[in-house]
């Protein structure tokens, strides 16, 4: 530490001893403003005493302005020593007062200069900064300023912050400071054993995620007499952390899973319930996730007010037209295949062809942009387990669609009628039931089911004509797995498949993680050959 | 045995059209290099290459069809045979590429020198051996596929689950080797290949030599699929496809069959692979495509399948129409495609060779049967009557209750 930095933080802090006896004056604005000017000539220590001088007027609209000198965007005028805010206009600068934003005139570019700063002068602002506003009347100033000395770790701020920490009134702010004085004594090689040794279990039970960085870098260079503490430390938080990596790894696997669900359950119907399978059920979520696109440029040019609600929009439109594409496809094709699996594979795959290059040759085979409302962004943190909402709405919109397509299948007409022409079609048709009309249906429900999938992962994923083909092979898996024909099933299998491949991934990496589950599931059909919920009977023989 | 087997395996179709390749094998490369350009007769050295490329196309959809046509095991992973048979070649003519590569190592193929490889993998051993390339070209497909077959057919797996698991395993084999780390080249592939048997592979003779090498393989594939779809094992194999229930109630073993049919094919289709990579000079993880594997079938599907000589034209005019849309309407291709797969599963179930058949029916106005009964019933009378589970052989699916 030099001397001369030691005697501007010292002087600041006398300065700022004075600033805190509330009586003081404040500076009028034409004190700062030559206090502002003073930043510009001379050598870096010069101005490190201006800043000094700056940070003890105590003044709340200095720190932006340190703020904007240590990023290195504090201009000088050459012609008049005014400091400024500057902004490109064509060949000149347009130059603002820093502290009351009037408008300065323009000047042309090479007659404004920048202020100089080095890494010495950053780090002074910083805790400059830090000490203006860790005195601040505004909690969150305060807070704010404590987590930015935390991270900065310097002992220059510890008078600073034994200062704050007796005038401090909020008990969370207080531990907070309390924890960041650990931080820095923890880190810092001119303070005592003793006091390092209590600094450790406080860093330790801060829960903050950069204790453990903290903790390792000082027993790498602790002496022997602290080793033993700061490892005993470590260990404890070790264990806590990795017991909150569990339940992100399950938060993610359910994440994935509940996109598997989406992605599968209208499979479960078309391939569990009508046997049909359908090479193009990829597709569909893709359709879906273009109509979503599509709804959102209809609504941004006719009703631009409704942009945070389109997906409400597009959820209804997304499912009408993945339905009605799929009914399309039930009574021109695949009608006439039904008893005939590998012929639907195939005809179906050939549709699949037709429906990504349609989408191709009308929107492009560039990715689209599909906005997130504002609710869908974001993340919340809960102890060590952090949330994005677009995912939280993703599982939700999962079970929802779960429960419902449940209800439609046990507790509507249509419901019962499907599962009287899937248990025994002949007799099925001879109560009156029109089955071929019920085939268009199921199927229609299959693949509306895939359209609301694909709006909920345009907002997760690529809108792309090739967005189907990689959930297919996934989906058909989940469905396999979970056993044909029984949603619970899929949706055990689903949630299981996504787990599974979260808890595999940081050992075996994300591309060996998905080739294991595909072994582990050719592993368990051999034990089990229709999936986890199988039916027994005679039905089911071929 | 061998004699008896000749004569019982070949029929005058199975003959003719060996003998067919066999004059072709003889007579491209003779005129390719005997003749200049212009003269009548002539055939360009593209040209030559092209259709070599058709031919192990062909072997592969042959033996797709070994399996699928007279097995009914709708295999979606036969690309993936024919991908690692092609790595097989791949790694061999990478070792051949000796200090000519661009880092200039004399043993570790440029890729490695990139990624900081020290020495070579260890699977990596031993490719520089023409003969032990050879050998893993048959072996490693025909391990994996025995393998999994004898997973999957022992636990029953059938229909449409196993085109799904084969899918899968075409899907996770794209990934594996797409990455850097597997040292088989990463999404780049391995390419940039110079000599093959000491020849520098883009000779005029040596293209002409590849040439006449796929077409006797193709001739050889040929005599096999047909000695054993004319043995009595053959038979047992069509009556797995036509009833596979009433087959194990008559006390075959039908995972053995099965196992042996989807092996030797494995092998047949990683022997098509290793004659194409050098036809075309690149091998990549894109060969792994689900979307390839599928396209194999319906080259077979045109061809007519359940025939020997089916899966041939099938794949030889489809990869024609493909070369040509993909220059001139690359656009329309894909449609076209499509729409093929669409309409040969609903119009054209026995494919062009049935069409023959057919129109052969009408012409004689004799009442034969076609050579290979109906593999599926195709008039909207009998698909009703399958429909209604009246035919054991195509029962449908039963469909179970949804909870």
């Amino acid at each position: 530490m030099s001397v001369k930095r030691l005697s501007a933080t010292l002087l600041a802090l006398l300065m700022l001893l004075i600033g805190i006896v509330p009586s003081l004056a404040q500076p009028s604005d034409a004190e700062l403003t030559t206090l502002i000017d003073a930043l510009a000539p001379g050598s870096y220590s010069d101005r490190e005493a201006a800043i000094a001088a700056l940070v003890a007027t105590g003044d709340t609209r200095v720190s932006p302005i340190l703020n904007t000198l240590s990023e290195g965007n504090l201009y000088v005028v050459e012609s008049t020593g005014r400091v400024v805010y500057v902004e490109r206009q064509g060949d000149n600068y347009a130059t603002t007062d820093p502290l009351t934003g009037a408008d300065l005139g323009e000047v042309g570019r090479r007659d404004a200069e920048k202020v100089r700063v080095n890494n010495n002068l950053r780090r002074v602002i910083r805790s400059a900064i830090g000490q203006m506003t860790l005195l601040s009347d505004n909690p969150a100033t305060r807070r704010a300023a404590t987590q930015s000395i935390m991270r900065d770790a310097d002992p220059v701020n510890l008078p600073l912050l034994d200062e704050a920490l007796a005038a401090e009134t909020d008990p969370g702010i207080k531990t907070l400071m309390q924890t960041a004085r650990a931080f820095i004594v923890l880190q810092d090689p001119a303070a005592s054993i003793e006091e390092r040794e209590a600094a450790a279990p406080v860093v330790a039970k801060s829960g903050d995620s950069s204790a453990i960085t903290v903790l390792r870098g000082a027993l790498a260079n602790a002496p022997d007499a602290l080793k033993a503490d700061i490892q005993a430390s470590l260990d404890g938080l070790s264990r806590d952390a990795a017991a909150w990596g569990a339940v992100q790894n399950v938060w993610y696997g359910i994440s994935l899973g509940s996109v598997l669900l989406l992605a599968a359950i209208g499979l479960a119907i078309t391939f569990g319930v009508m046997g049909v399978i359908n090479m193009a059920h990829g597709e569909m979520v893709m359709l879906g996730a273009y109509t979503t696109f599509m709804t959102q440029a209809l609504i941004r040019q006719y009703a631009p007010g409704l942009a945070e609600y389109s997906l409400a929009v597009a959820l209804p439109a997304a499912f009408l037209f993945t339905a009605l594409v799929g009914i399309a496809i039930e009574r021109g094709v695949i009608r006439w295949l039904y008893g005939r699996p590998l012929e639907t594979l195939l005809a179906t795959w050939g549709i699949s062809l037709i429906l990504q290059q349609s989408v191709r040759t009308i929107f492009g085979p560039t990715n689209q942009m599909v906005s997130n409302p504002s609710w869908m962004s974001g993340s919340v943190a809960f102890y060590g387990l952090s949330i994005t909402w677009n995912r939280f709405w993703i599982v939700m919109f999962a079970i929802a669609v779960f429960l419902m397509l449940l209800m439609i299948l046990n507790r509507t007409p249509l419901g019962l009628q499907m599962r009287a022409v899937t248990q025994n079609r002949r007799m099925a048709s001879a109560m009156g039931i029109r089955t071929p009309m019920v085939d268009a249906l199921t199927f229609g429900l299959g693949s509306g089911i895939a359209g609301l999938a694909g709006v909920a992962l345009s907002q997760i994923d690529n809108v792309s004509p090739n967005l189907g083909q990689g959930y297919i092979i996934d989906s058909f898996m989940v469905v396999v797995f979970g056993g044909v024909g029984n949603l619970w099933g899929t949706l055990v299998g689903a949630l299981t498949l996504g787990v599974a491949n979260k808890f595999l991934e940081p050992y075996a990496g994300a591309v060996l993680g998905k080739i294991l589950i595909l072994v582990m599931i050719i592993l368990f059909i051999q034990r089990r050959p229709r999936g986890l919920f199988a039916l027994k009977g005679r039905a089911i023989e071929q | 045995m061998l004699t008896q087997a000749l004569f019982r395996a070949l029929d005058t179709k199975a003959w003719w059209l060996i003998g067919i390749l066999i004059a072709a094998a003889i007579l491209v490369p003779a005129s390719n290099l005997l003749l200049s350009p212009g003269q009548f007769g002539y055939v360009p050295t593209y040209l030559v290459s092209l259709f070599g490329k058709y031919l192990s196309y062909a072997m592969l959809a042959l033996a797709l069809d070994l399996v699928w046509g007279y097995c009914g095991i709708l295999s979606l992973g036969h690309g993936a045979f024919f991908a690692l048979g092609g790595y097989g070649m791949g790694m061999y003519l990478m070792r051949q590429i000796g200090p000519r590569g661009v880092y200039g190592n004399p043993v570790l193929p440029d890729f490695m020198v990139f990624l900081n490889y020290k020495e070579l993998p260890w699977y990596w051993l031993g490719f520089d051996n023409f003969w032990f390339a050879m050998l893993m070209v048959i072996l490693v497909p025909g391990i994996l596929a025995f393998i999994f077959g004898f997973l999957a057919f022992r636990s029953r797996v059938t229909g449409v689950y196993l085109s799904i698991i084969t899918q899968a395993m075409t899907f996770a084999l794209l990934l594996a080797f797409f990455r850097n780390d597997m040292g088989f080249g990463g999404n780049n592939g391995l390419t940039d290949f110079k000599d093959i048997l000491g020849q520098p592979i883009a000779a005029q003779t040596t293209r002409a030599s590849l040439f006449a090498a796929t077409a006797i393989a193709l001739a050889l594939s040929i005599f096999v699929c047909s000695m054993i779809v004319n043995s009595k094992l053959g038979k047992v194999m069509v009556a797995i496809r036509d009833a596979e229930s009433r087959t194990r109630f008559l006390g075959y073993r039908v995972e053995y069959v099965k196992l042996f049919a989807f092996t030797a094919s494995a092998i047949m289709a990683g022997i098509a692979g290793a004659l194409y990579v050098p036809q075309v000079g690149i091998i990549n993880p894109s060969e792994f495509e689900p979307s390839n594997s599928i396209e194999v079938v319906i080259w077979t599907a045109v061809g007519g399948r359940g025939t020997i000589i089916g899966p041939i034209i099938g794949a030889i005019l489809v990869n024609m129409g493909k070369s040509y849309f993909t220059s001139a309407l690359p656009e329309f291709w894909l449609f076209a495609l499509g729409a093929l797969f669409v309409f040969v599963t609903l119009f054209m179930p026995k494919g062009i060779v049935g069409l023959i058949g057919q129109w052969r029916t009408m012409t004689t106005k004799r009442e034969q049967a076609p050579p290979n009964a109906a593999l599926q019933p195709s008039s909207p009378e009998t698909s009703q009557a399958a429909e209604r589970g009246e035919d054991p052989s195509t029962m449908l699916v039963e469909p179970k209750p949804a909870e």
